[in-house]
């Protein structure tokens, strides 16, 4: 079925019934239909649903142009990957694929499809429709908007059976098992005439293959998806019928609608503030979950901006292409007052650039190494760098005071906040601060007009993305262009690890080159990890009576790597849920009594106005 | 009943010639030909100035968001895994490794011809976008417009006739302090009321959006009713005290004249000289700003629309301008300036019809 074509002739409809004419119907909605949210967030005749409040608006339903982490979670629920991660600790675990193995040259990788998969339409997933995806973003522009990266090192992918996807590569690439790539049925998508234009949100339902399948879909109001019963994983199913992404601008809005039980979870974008947080803490029916987050909160120095061939540009202040006056920013950083006292609590204090989250790639300085916080150590080091006290000034051999610019986004109390205290900590060592909050930093931040910024990134189970974006071939090809450089780092070592880390199979081994690789960023002082912010969300639990967090253990719920948030959802029963009932009848006494007030009013007014016009045709 | 609804001046104006010209011969002769030739030529005038502003509006677009810096195919690739080569094809795709002339020429042949280009962030015709979300913007803030105009009117005659009164200093200080208030805190104040309860209060409305999703056919119609109650009530609240204080000076200024003393000299009831007498010679003024707001009815309320998560055009533009998507906002920027040129030059051709000074 058509829903959105179906639902279009309403606009019309409601247009042409005239606007005045909806003024009186909204006044008459009320006592005819006081409750529709409610009832639809709960138990809905013999259908549950699962609603979850959204801040993102879904920028394509295809998967080849989808970016936003909306669009990608409902990506996971719908189509399968060839490879998913486990709920506990991330580990990859098989998905589309059964099993994978690459040849001795570490350059063909072999993967076995599963043989009870099938689309929504029936027919059966194989590893034709898989081949047919890569090589239709290896082959075609449009297709590869989104996930063009992982094949960029591809050189062939062939289906030789309906089980055998074989992938060939130019070079080793041990990112092979976290190909975060939505496989499509070809028979549906052979079709398809530009890749760039297509939004996959013409039919409803859309043929996937995932525990759900895509059932509606309104711009800016709602996404439906509905449980697929087909699905291959029978362990554990998906328990809700029904789940509904729902758009809230406003996130004070979605915690309104929270608490009133129109939405079964809330989370913030990327965490709802501590004052939320606070205020749904000891609610009834509301659980407040937190768990670590998957994002570090950093400050990152300008190192000289330049391009892929050595040419500079930007105007970074050149006192910080000194590592001691670069260590020395960082030991007068109180982390701890930042975590206490601009995330209150809800983060963590930072260190190694990933997350501990991802327990196999997290790293720690030794006490030897640590560069912990200490006022008069930093002095020390500033003073070693030649930048001498003078009436309360840090001067260089030049005679100039050292004065810093931070780059801030306007959007993000957190940097506003940090922003003062690095002014107050800075200027104890004589150092001036300004703080530049802009509301699109990517503009001096690629022009390298800057000395510092604000900087934070996600990070995947996979850390190769964050550790590319300081690798010399991220850097742009022309001056102030956007490129997938973070910061303009390009060092010869830290490379080489990279190289290194990418080509290496073997998981303990890999994770090992990782961490020096942290452990060269920490030193480097290029990256001043500050916190880890914790993933803060709500819900209702008379909605939801359990759910899975990943990792198990104090994990997250919204935005998962897997789909097991919401495949884990179970539905709490009648029996569970609050005393709505009860105010759903008293709140009908009152709106009756409303309807009656409104009616006898309006009665009044219409007689008066009768009346009077009467009076007057009489004159 | 008719003559007596015009206001005084039209009244005196168009029928002081003796009994009204019949026909289409008289017309083409008797002094309404000249008058109806000048009006047109008048009528005239102002559409092509509205189509010259339409044009510099065009232009004027095109340069102005390019004014922002911005670098479009980074944020919408922020937080992504992208190649090189994925962002020059971003570039081709979009245009953007064109020079800026030949940006400029392409915008301006295809937006003669209703063509805005692709959204960068939703890979759609921006103007598919634009025709999604006005009617959402139409329904709310045209409702909200409506019945804040009346609202203003009905208030602003009701205050001046009882200028001085308590009722008077009430409603004039109650209107000012709503209009003082930001929209989008007492739309969230209206949400925590009436959306979610507090105390013996109910939650009787939906917290945002524009429906609940699934109904169909008389079910649709009164869910989309019932979203629309807070949001319009917000509007109305915020809206209502600049027509009221309008209406309210310009029915003071009347309520001296020498015409209000004769009609009451006439023996007439005190209602029906303000009704039919003061009133419409009052509503002048009132109308102009009408007329400014109608065309601002197409613009939608951002904030509004923000926390009410109503899926119009008000938030779109917010959302346009957060990326920024350059296609999407010229699209919407030239849709709002039309509106309110159109609106303006509707106000133009329709007021000599109201009050025959003008146009002359």
């Amino acid at each position: 079925m058509n829903e959105q074509a179906q639902q279009h002739p309403h606009h019309r409809t409601l247009l042409a019934a005239g606007l005045a004419a909806f003024s009186l119907t909204a006044a008459l909605a009320t006592p005819l239909n006081p409750f529709p949210q409610e009832a639809q967030a709960k138990d809905s005749g013999d259908k549950t649903t699962l609603t979850v409040a959204v801040a993102q608006s879904v920028d394509s339903l295809s998967p080849f142009l989808a970016q936003r982490l909306l669009s990608t979670s409902i990506h996971r629920l719908t189509y399968e990957y060839l490879t998913n991660y486990d709920a506990k600790d991330n580990h990859v675990i098989p998905g589309l694929a059964t099993k994978w193995e690459s040849s001795s040259d570490k350059l063909t990788w072999t993967y076995t499809i599963r043989d009870d998969s099938k689309w929504s339409d029936g027919e059966q997933a194989t590893a034709k429709d898989a081949a047919f995806t890569f090589n239709k973003m290896m082959t075609d522009e449009g297709a590869a908007t989104a996930n063009g990266s992982f094949v960029g090192n591809f050189k062939k992918v062939t289906a030789p059976s309906d089980t055998q996807l074989v992938i060939e590569l130019k070079k080793p690439q041990a990112t092979m098992t976290a190909l975060d790539v939505p496989i499509v049925p070809e028979h549906v998508w052979k079709d398809v005439k530009d890749y760039s234009k297509f939004n996959n949100d013409d039919t409803f339902p859309v043929v996937g293959n995932g525990p759900y399948v895509l059932t509606g879909y309104k711009t800016d109001q709602y996404v439906k998806l509905e449980r697929n019963k087909d699905f291959w994983r029978k362990t554990g199913k998906p328990q809700f019928d029904e789940i509904v992404f729902k758009t809230y601008k406003d996130q004070d809005a979605a915690v309104a609608a929270l608490r009133k039980g129109e939405v079964s979870f809330v989370a913030g974008s990327p965490a709802l503030t501590p004052a939320q947080a606070a205020s749904l803490k000891g609610e009834k029916n509301i659980k407040v979950n937190e768990g670590p987050g998957r994002r570090f909160y950093a400050i990152a120095t300008n190192p000289g901006a330049r391009t892929k061939d050595g040419k500079k540009f930007g105007d970074g202040n050149k006192a910080l292409l000194d590592q001691k006056v670069r260590q020395a920013l960082f030991r007068a950083v109180d982390t701890k007052a930042i975590v206490d006292r601009v995330f209150q609590g809800h983060a963590v204090q930072g260190e190694g650039y990933i997350p501990p989250r991802f327990k196999d790639y997290f790293w720690q300085p030794s006490d030897s190494q640590k560069l912990s916080y200490d006022t008069k150590a930093a002095a020390e080091l500033l003073d070693d760098a030649g930048y001498k006290l003078k009436d309360g000034k840090r001067v260089g051999k030049d005679g100039k005071p050292l004065d810093f610019r931070i780059l801030c986004h306007a959007t993000d109390p957190n940097d506003k906040a940090i922003g003062k205290y690095l002014k107050e900590w800075w200027g104890k060592l004589g150092i001036g601060l300004k703080v530049d909050c802009i509301d699109d930093v990517s503009v001096p931040w690629y022009a390298g007009e800057y000395d510092l910024a604000f900087d934070g990134w996600s990070v995947n189970p996979d850390p190769d993305f964050v550790l590319g974006i300081h690798t010399c071939a991220a850097l742009p090809t022309k001056a102030k262009e956007s490129a997938a450089t973070d910061n303009f780092i390009c060092d010869k070592k830290y490379d080489e690890l990279y190289q290194k880390q990418l080509a290496e199979y073997d998981p303990a081994k890999r994770a090992d080159i990782v961490k020096q690789m942290e452990s060269w960023l920490y030193d480097s002082g290029y990256m001043n990890v500050m916190a880890y912010p914790n993933a803060v969300e709500a819900y209702r639990t008379d909605q939801i009576k359990s759910i899975q967090t990943m990792p198990t253990a104090a994990g997250n719920i919204y935005g998962q790597d897997g789909y097991w948030s919401w495949w884990s959802a179970v539905p709490a029963s009648s029996s569970d849920s609050g005393d709505s009932s009860d105010s759903g009848s008293s709140t009908g006494v009152v709106i009756g009594i409303v309807v009656v007030a409104l009616l006898l009013i309006g009665g009044g007014v219409f007689f008066g106005m009768r009346r009077r016009t009467t009076a007057d045709d009489r004159e | 009943m008719a003559a007596d609804s015009t206001p005084a001046l039209v009244q005196s104006a168009t029928s002081d010639g003796g009994p009204t010209p019949v026909g289409p011969s008289s017309a083409a002769r008797g002094p309404r030909a000249r008058n109806t030739k000048a009006y047109l030529q008048y009528a005239a005038t102002k559409i092509v100035g509205a189509a010259v502003s339409l044009f510099a509006v065009l232009v004027t677009s095109f340069f102005l968001f390019r004014l922002i810096p911005s670098d479009p195919v980074k944020q919408m690739t922020g937080g992504r895994r992208v190649s090189e080569q994925q962002l020059e094809n971003l570039r081709h795709q979009f245009g953007l490794d064109q020079p800026m002339w030949k940006q400029f020429t392409s915008y301006i042949g295809d937006a003669l011809t209703g063509d805005f280009g692709m959204s960068y962030q939703f890979h759609t015709p921006v103007i598919d976008k634009i025709t999604d979300a006005l009617p959402a913007t139409l329904l709310l803030t045209g409702t909200a417009y409506v019945l804040y105009s009346a609202l203003g009117i009905w208030l602003g005659t009701r205050t001046a006739w009882r200028n001085g009164s308590r009722s008077d200093r009430f409603n004039t200080a109650f209107a000012l302090t709503l209009y003082s208030v930001p929209s989008f805190w007492l739309g969230l104040l209206l949400i925590i009321v009436f959306a979610v309860g507090v105390g013996p209060i109910p939650g009787m409305f939906p917290t945002g959006g524009l429906e609940s999703g699934g109904e169909s056919g008389f079910a649709y119609v009164i869910d989309v009713a019932h979203h629309l109650v807070l949001p319009v009530i917000t509007l109305v609240a915020v809206g209502y005290a600049q027509t009221l204080l309008v209406m309210r000076s310009s029915l003071l200024d009347e309520m001296g004249s020498d015409y209000l003393t004769t009609a009451r000299a006439k023996g007439l009831r005190d209602d029906v000289v303000r009704r039919k007498h003061a009133v419409p010679n009052a509503m002048l003024p009132t109308f102009t700003l009408m007329f400014v707001n109608l065309g601002q009815v197409v613009a939608g309320q951002i904030l509004v629309e923000t926390v009410f998560s109503w899926p119009g055009l008000g938030g779109l533009f917010y959302q346009a301008l957060s990326v920024p998507d350059l296609p999407l906002v010229q699209g919407l920027f030239f849709v709002f300036a039309t509106a309110v040129i159109l609106a303006n030059t509707l106000a133009d051709i329709l007021y000599p019809l109201l009050d025959p000074r003008v146009g002359r």
